[in-house]
């Protein structure tokens, strides 16, 4: 009963959603969107007209002005820096628009250009300080937000009785401060524009990517070779060209000076930028979510202001939301690797029965022996992983190598061995096809062709995304064994869509069907997925009927087969389980029946663990990687079975000398060949009672005439 | 460096006393009695926080939010008086709700690792928010007739001493015993100089580190305490001004590198004298607010120069993100 429920649990709450949706990049955006919308919505029913166009463009207005701020706030946090004087550029630059046309009668044109230059001068203050004295940025900017605040105060008890006399009526600076374009406001528009310009800039152009080097890590980019103290002058100017493209906005909306503009403007830019999740101390940030925090910001202080709060409340409640976004942020950026590698990891139930028995003297098909104790070794310790071995027409063995190379052993003495190709992943399963192309998959990279002549070729590298994945699975993460069909289909097995190559037995903690059989056609290139949500599938043989492959659930410890034509298309039928250990490569054998590798022996621990996905998940978040209860894989066999799913025969090597693992045997002429993935040397095995002129290849495609 | 950090000390108190003497000669009414009475009280709560500034700054923190803790428990203390609570309580309220201003403070830096700029600026702004909102009816609160006795803190002379200078040599002399005489005192020094390093020997760095927020709150409040009785009222807008900036100068120019791990008492009744001096002097010389801020910026933008120059930043130890 209990076990029961835990497997319905277990089958159909998705655990593994949590860590698959934490690691994508785009969280980190969506949290402060959701944000905006609960905000919207719930200042939209609490306020009337909270959403009419008069209302949204007001809004719009606003969020243009203090937006270009938080786009310059923006670019001095990411690269490392914060600009607190703000507010005061932002008044000073005020003051220099209207100074300019309304007491000097200065053209809009060169009033506009004056007054982002009086920004840049302002900001490259502050950047000659910050950049090149290497002063901390808070407490310099702290300190010229002071100074210029003074300078303007001073300045407007001189000047603010002329500015405020006079009206200019301009018709273009009028357009600037109110005008709109089918509806939109001038000063969105510009903003919408500089804010395209600066995605591009910084996720496209080369500064950009200085920038966010040098909040990333400052010396790091010193070092490599970036101007790290012009590249942090530059931002702050920006940030005062930014500034002062607000206050123009804002003058010619306004035309006033009075003397609290921009008061306290630095700590809503601050929150807006905190909260639209750019992180403090630099590195990381977008466009996107400066104008997701502006618009946040802007919506609660207008909202309070509307609702009537006192000017306490409001400050609280910046305040407040600072703190928290500030601290959430803090902790998310320190933790983050470590919150995802804890709950990346879901186990799920795995129920096996009791295994068969495999101890001398228990009898049945599996009862150990040591008929492996005499294979002769093949390039003992000049081959690492051969995960798969196979022949040719000629004799020839052929072995993948963890150095990411196909090694060629000549026969007949197989001493002579050459690097027959080198593809840069590490070969795991292999066949040739009619025209003795060699396909082979690559943990990490796909299937592979590489023609007679030694010419890597890519067959296929991605197969069609699947709309309910969350992990983008169009890659293929970890391709294993392939069998090719009488058509020229190949069907190759996906272990999972999870982990990673060196991660794969991760995986098997897990015993989730995360692995997929994906089916590439040589004839028009195109690939699919087969069939999916396999527990770690692994060997693929095409059975006799020509119309069904067998293959191999590693965790499942079973061998099923899948019919991929004729009337029973799409079926899929179990051929064995409860296999006592975890099957691997399947290859066909001269008697017509199969070939299979146990890479290892299940134990009573793992399969006990496997039932309890509670006890692995705590394993997994509490104890370090290197101590967590694996699946084991040092000892294993191969065993012959027919496709009625009767185990014939067992081979084993009992103390584990001469053949320590197994994963992928092939039959040839009369021998054994037994590859490892964890082994430096390749078995071969005299059989008795086999065809001496059995080749795989020929029975499969005929032979060469 | 060495030597240049022990010649910091003496420069300014040359500095100092150079614009004593060149005041007392050439402004009229500098050195007067009822000048020097003025100067000496307003030094006083700078003095007292400049003292608490310094001890965070020398555990390698800084503490914007010092003039809420100034302005509001003490505001809050003349408010329950006035609205007919005992004196006694309303202390006691005072002082939990510093205590518990300064464990935000803490907790935030230590523990939820919050750049210590960063976080006080926004609290300060949380409990200035929180006394305009909910605590105060007026922005100035007035003394009443249950403060009786207690202005005797800011006013009237104790031995002919002005009593606020009394208050700030109390405080001096507390501080210092703590900084130099106990065992968390050199806590804090080691902390300051290297947080990891402290952290490897087994120093509970985030404890001190809550405790220095805490002390420094406390110290804010006795300071506002200490104001609100020489001038009987407590004006809460003093938030709004650039008192804090004072301090930092006070602070920055006794000596006392941001760095952290450096500086003492000394360097905070030295950098006092000058800032006070030079405030009073500019007063007097009928300067306006804004051409006095706009003198002190330049002069802190100096002394931060100065400062970087000769406590330069250890690189190992500035955390990334350290802005």
């Amino acid at each position: 009963m209990r076990d029961t429920l835990t497997s319905l649990r277990y089958r159909y709450w998705p655990d593994h959603l949590l860590g698959e949706i934490l690691s994508k990049r785009w969280t980190e955006t969506a949290i402060p969107v959701i944000l905006l919308l609960i905000v919207g919505f719930a200042l939209s029913r609490s306020i009337d007209h909270f959403l009419s166009p008069s209302s949204l463009a007001d809004t719009a207005r606003q969020a243009g002005e203090i937006g270009f701020i938080g786009l310059g706030m923006a670019l001095v946090v990411i690269v490392g820096g914060i600009d607190l004087s703000v507010g005061s550029i932002f008044a000073l630059t005020d003051f220099c628009a209207l100074y300019l046309l309304d007491v000097l009668n200065w053209p809009v044109p060169a009033v506009v250009v004056a007054t982002l230059i009086c920004g840049a001068l302002l900001g490259a203050v502050n950047g000659v300080l910050i950049g090149y004295l290497r002063l901390r940025a808070f407490i310099t900017t702290l300190i010229t937000l002071i100074i210029y605040r003074s300078a303007f105060d001073l300045l407007i008890q001189r000047y603010s009785n002329s500015i405020a006399a006079a009206f200019p009526d301009i018709p273009s600076w009028n357009f600037i401060g109110g005008g709109d374009v089918f509806g939109i406001p001038s000063v969105a528009i510009v903003y919408i524009a500089i804010a395209i310009f600066g995605h591009i800039f910084m996720t496209r152009l080369r500064p950009g990517w200085h920038i966010t080097a040098i909040g990333g890590s400052r010396r790091s980019a010193y070092n490599s070779g970036i101007p790290v103290r012009r590249t942090i002058a530059l931002c702050y100017v920006a940030s005062g060209v930014l500034t002062s493209i607000a206050a123009l906005f804002f003058a010619a909306r306004l035309g006033t000076v009075g003397g609290d503009i921009g008061v306290g403007l630095e700590v809503i830019v601050l929150t807006a930028t905190v909260l639209g999740g750019i992180t403090l101390g630099g590195g990381k940030g977008s466009v996107a979510k400066s104008l997701v925090g502006v618009l946040i910001v802007l919506l609660i202080t207008n909202g309070l202001t509307t609702l009537n709060a006192r000017g306490g409340i409001n400050r609280m409640a910046l305040a407040g939301i600072l703190l928290v976004a500030a601290m959430v942020d803090i902790r998310w950026q320190k933790n983050r690797t470590r919150i995802i590698s804890k709950v990346y990891v879901a186990p799920t139930y795995h129920a096996l029965p009791p295994p068969p028995a495999t101890e001398i003297g228990q009898g049945g098909p599996f009862e150990q022996n040591d008929k492996l104790r005499d294979v002769e070794l093949i390039g003992l310790g000049r081959i690492e992983a051969p995960e798969d071995v196979i022949l040719d027409r000629n004799n020839n063995l052929y072995a993948g190598s963890r150095h990411g190379d196909i090694i060629r052993f000549h026969a007949p003495d197989y001493q002579r061995m050459e690097v027959f190709a080198h593809i840069g992943g590490q070969p795991l399963g292999m066949a040739f096809d009619r025209q003795d192309n060699l396909y082979v998959c690559i943990g990490g990279m796909g299937l592979y062709r590489i023609t007679p002549d030694g010419t890597v070729e890519k067959a296929t590298d991605e197969t069609n995304r699947s709309m309910h994945s969350v992990n983008d699975d169009s890659r293929l993460r970890l391709a294993d064994d392939l069998d090719i069909t009488d058509d020229g289909l190949i069907f190759f097995s996906e272990a999972t869509v999870r982990y990673e190559m060196d991660e794969w037995p991760i995986d098997g903690l897990e015993a989730r069907g995360n692995g997929r059989i994906i089916c590439y056609d040589t004839k028009t290139g195109a690939t699919h997925t087969a069939l999916r949500g396999l527990k770690f599938p692994n060997g693929i043989c095409v059975a006799s009927d020509g119309v069904s492959i067998l293959f191999a659930e590693t965790f499942g410890c079973s061998i099923k087969r899948l019919w991929f034509a004729g009337p029973k298309k799409g079926q899929v039928e179990v051929v064995m389980d409860n296999l006592p250990g975890y099957p691997d490569n399947i290859n066909l054998a001269s008697d017509g029946n199969y070939w299979l590798a146990l890479v290892g022996m299940r134990s009573p621990s793992l399969d006990l663990a496997w039932k309890m996905p509670g006890f692995r998940r705590r394993m997994a978040k509490r104890v370090p990687v290197d101590e967590w209860l694996f699946p084991n894989i040092n000892t294993g066999c191969v065993v012959k079975f027919n496709e009625q799913g009767k185990i014939l025969e067992s081979f084993w090597d009992l103390r584990g000398e001469n053949h320590p693992m197994i994963t992928s045997m092939r039959e040839h002429r009369g021998y054994l060949y037994l590859g490892g993935i964890m082994n430096n040397r390749i078995g071969r095995y005299k059989l008795e009672n086999a065809d001496p002129n059995f080749v795989q290849y020929d029975k499969r495609w005929g032979k060469l005439s | 460096m060495k030597r240049l950090r022990f010649n910091q000390q003496e420069i300014v108190f040359a500095v100092f006393a150079v614009l004593f003497l060149a005041f007392s000669i050439f402004l009229r009414g500098f050195l007067t009695p009822e000048n020097m009475l003025t100067l000496l009280q307003n030094v006083a709560v700078l003095g007292i926080l400049g003292l608490a500034m310094a001890i965070v700054v020398i555990g390698r923190g800084i503490d914007i939010s010092l003039i809420a803790a100034l302005a509001v428990p003490p505001g809050l203390v003349l408010q329950m008086v006035q609205n007919g609570h005992s004196l006694p309580a309303a202390l006691v309220t005072a002082v939990l709700l510093t205590i518990a201003f300064g464990l935000v403070n803490g907790w935030l830096i230590a523990y939820a690792e919050v750049p210590s700029l960063f976080a006080t600026l926004a609290t300060g702004l949380l409990l200035a928010g929180l006394g305009q909102a909910a605590l105060f009816q007026l922005d100035v609160v007035q003394w009443s007739d249950g403060m009786k006795g207690f202005e005797r803190l800011g006013q009237g002379t104790i031995l002919g001493i002005p009593t606020s200078i009394v208050m700030f040599a109390i405080a001096c002399v507390v501080v210092a015993f703590l900084l130099r005489q106990t065992r968390w005192g050199a806590y804090i020094y080691a902390i300051g100089d290297n947080p990891y390093a402290a952290r490897v020997t087994g120093i509970p760095s985030r404890p001190i580190i809550v405790l220095q927020y805490v002390v420094a709150a406390l110290i804010g409040c006795f300071a506002g305490l200490v104001m609100a009785a020489s001038v009987n009222s407590m004006p809460t807008r003093i938030f709004n001004s650039t008192l804090i900036y004072d301090v930092i100068l006070v602070v920055v120019l006794g000596g006392i590198g941001l760095s952290g791990g450096r500086g003492g008492v000394l360097n905070v009744i030295i950098g006092t004298l000058l800032i006070g001096t030079m405030l009073n002097g500019m007063t007097i010389m009928d300067i306006s607010y804004a051409g006095q801020n706009l003198v002190k910026g330049v002069v802190l933008l100096l002394a931060v120069i100065t400062d970087s120059f000769l406590n330069p930043r250890n690189e190992e130890t500035a955390q990334q993100g350290d802005i």
